[in-house]
């Protein structure tokens, strides 16, 4: 029993269906699992009691002949989606104990389709962070070590926990969020697939607030047919987030026909930065060597300012940070400071804030009031719009010749280990999100995909940017890039 | 760009975050560290193009003026650290 929690979301959807097992075997077998993983610290929260009863229900449904893809499928969910009567804290200490009244958009599609809430997640504080470090519950660990080597690795951040929990095998799939690669490298990170859609595909509603012009949820999952399976689920429109799209959600699944014979595959020159590892750059050749394999066309392309993409997000996201998180004031919900006699509203917002933040939120926050402040927002925050405009030119220009999707490195190295980075500038672990953040600063879907190994034997992906809109297309890609590498590595359990 | 102590201790107060006194000059280097990052962003000719403010070409929808929600008064509170009498309760703001 305890197997069927390594199944596929596509594999355990045919044995449901086929009445092989029931959705409360699953669940069990998924609740044991993260009950015996405490030592990944993947899970923040285990919610047992809701799993079992979503799973009875998929199970009445699945015997009545009613039962969508997702029906039946357990789940774990990051912890910065709301939950109804279940503490979503974005793993930061500022939302202590706060119990959402109401449940985000994505999630009650989940739940409408069937599937089987686990748990949250945890992840860096409010969705700062590449390596897990800054959340409140201490860092989620990667289920991958170093051949020959105990030391204790990042599944990346921030949806470190469910990357973790899903190479982990302790859900079948999780939900996560991508602000500027937040998906996509801790995905590379554990060997899985991630998938961050089109700006406007999945609603932002209930998904607690970072960076709102880049924040998109999607799904990280054990496989790429399981991403398009659940970002169908995850996907459509939402009257309740006015950046959400009114476009018809495709059948992604249907999409994957491994066909991709004439597609036109863009390598983009910028992204061979300085210092890059070679085992980095064979990765990539290889990658673009399958796909060329299959019958699609390889061509050099230029995206001339990507080097000015994480310097202008480094502005923007702070920027909307400080904006978003103006809103934790100790007043509405989570946690209030203990204010002395004589002091008054100013110490509750200060010390609540000082407290409940901690030191990478701070900076960021304090970092966006600094560029939004007057003498200074048209020097930092209006030029940082202004290159994201020609970081976007620089994608349609590319589109524009026809290109059906860029393939790049996932993440510039293999994961890395816990407290590695501790000592180092806070820039050296922005430069983690040196290959993703072009994606979420022009809007764009970006898939990440595990296709290899490094010396170590930790595994490395590679991303594909696809055309606006087009997630199907560009899953259908990373399904042949898939099978063609034929990446299939478990972590061996040692926790 | 270089960030001095009075500098940061404005960026903290601007963010309504304590900052003790001792703290604000690790606080400044940080900080002066994040803005060299971003000094970047002046090599870039930036003449005449317009900021992106949406990265889809859409723009925001409008809805019919009335009342879809409320009456959640206890849901809004529920989870407020001091709730009296259906109100937000906070310290005292008018001396």
């Amino acid at each position: 029993m305890s197997e069927l929690s390594k199944l596929t979301i596509s594999g355990a959807r045919e044995k449901l269906r086929a009445k092989e097992i029931t959705a409360v075997e699953l669940t069990q077998s998924c609740l044991d699992a993260a009950a015996g993983a405490d030592a990944l610290n993947a899970y923040c929260a285990h919610t047992p009691d809701i799993a079992i009863e979503q799973a009875k229900a998929a199970d009445a449904r699945i015997g009545a002949g009613d039962a969508p893809d997702m029906c039946g499928i357990p789940l774990g969910i990051k912890d910065l989606f709301c939950t109804k009567g279940v503490k979503s804290q974005a793993a930061s200490n500022i939302l202590d104990g706060f119990k959402p009244e109401y449940e985000s958009t994505i999630t009650t599609k989940l739940w409408d389709s069937g599937a089987v809430m686990l748990g949250k997640l945890n992840m860096d504080e409010f969705a700062m962070g590449s390596s897990n470090e800054t959340s409140a519950y201490g860092p989620a660990i990667n289920p991958w070590r170093r051949e020959g080597s105990d030391t204790k690795l990042t599944p990346g951040g921030s949806s470190g926990g469910s990357a973790a929990a899903v190479a982990a095998d302790l859900c079948l799939a999780a939900t996560g969020t991508d602000t500027g690669g937040s998906i996509r490298q801790p995905a590379a990170f554990v060997g899985i697939t991630g998938v961050k859609p089109t700006y406007g595909r999945c609603s932002r509603w209930g998904v607690i607030a970072f960076a709102s012009s880049l924040d998109q949820a999607g799904p990280m999952t054990k496989d790429v047919r399981d991403a398009a399976i659940m970002l169908e689920t995850m996907a459509g429109y939402d009257a309740k987030d006015s950046t959400s799209a009114n476009l018809p959600v495709p059948n992604f699944e249907s999409m994957l026909t491994g066909d991709i014979k004439g597609k036109k595959i863009g390598i983009p020159n910028e992204y061979r930065i300085d210092g890059m590892p070679a085992e980095i750059e064979k990765l990539w050749a290889d990658g673009a060597d399958m796909l060329r394999d299959a019958g699609a066309e390889i061509v050099d392309v230029s995206l001339p300012h990507t080097k000015y993409a994480l310097p202008a997000y480094y502005v923007l996201a702070p920027a909307e940070a400080s904006s978003n998180l103006a809103r934790y004031d100790g007043v509405r919900y989570g946690k209030r400071a203990t204010l002395q006699s004589g002091e008054g509203i100013n110490e509750m917002y200060e010390r609540t804030r000082a407290e409940g933040f901690g030191d990478e939120v701070k900076r960021r926050v304090m970092i966006g009031a600094y560029v939004l402040s007057a003498g200074f927002y048209d020097a930092y925050y209006r030029r940082a719009q202004r290159v994201r405009t020609l970081i976007k030119k620089d994608f349609d220009d590319v589109y524009a010749t026809g290109v059906d999707a860029i393939l790049t490195p996932a993440t510039p190295s293999a994961a890395f280990g816990i407290g590695e980075m501790k000592n180092e500038d806070p820039i050296k672990m922005y430069l983690n999100d040196v290959f993703t953040v072009t994606v979420n600063m022009a809007g764009l879907p970006g898939v990440s995909v595990p296709t290899g190994t490094d010396a170590n034997g930790l595994p490395l992906g590679l991303q594909l940017i696809g055309r606006p809109w087009e997630e199907g297309d560009m899953l259908n890609i990373a399904y042949r890039l898939e099978q063609s590498a034929g990446f299939v590595s478990k972590p061996n359990k040692w926790w | 760009m270089s960030i001095d102590k009075e500098t940061a201790r404005r960026a903290a107060y601007l963010a309504r975050i304590e900052v003790k006194d001792e703290d604000l000059d690790a606080l400044a280097g940080e900080l002066s560290g994040i803005l060299d990052f971003m000094e970047q962003l002046s090599e870039v000719d930036v003449e005449g193009v317009e900021p992106l403010t949406s990265v889809t070409p859409m723009n925001l929808p409008m809805r019919k003026d009335e009342v879809t929600d409320g009456y959640q008064q206890d849901k809004i509170l529920a989870n407020a650290p001091d709730a009296r009498e259906g109100f937000f309760a906070v310290p005292k703001v008018v001396e």
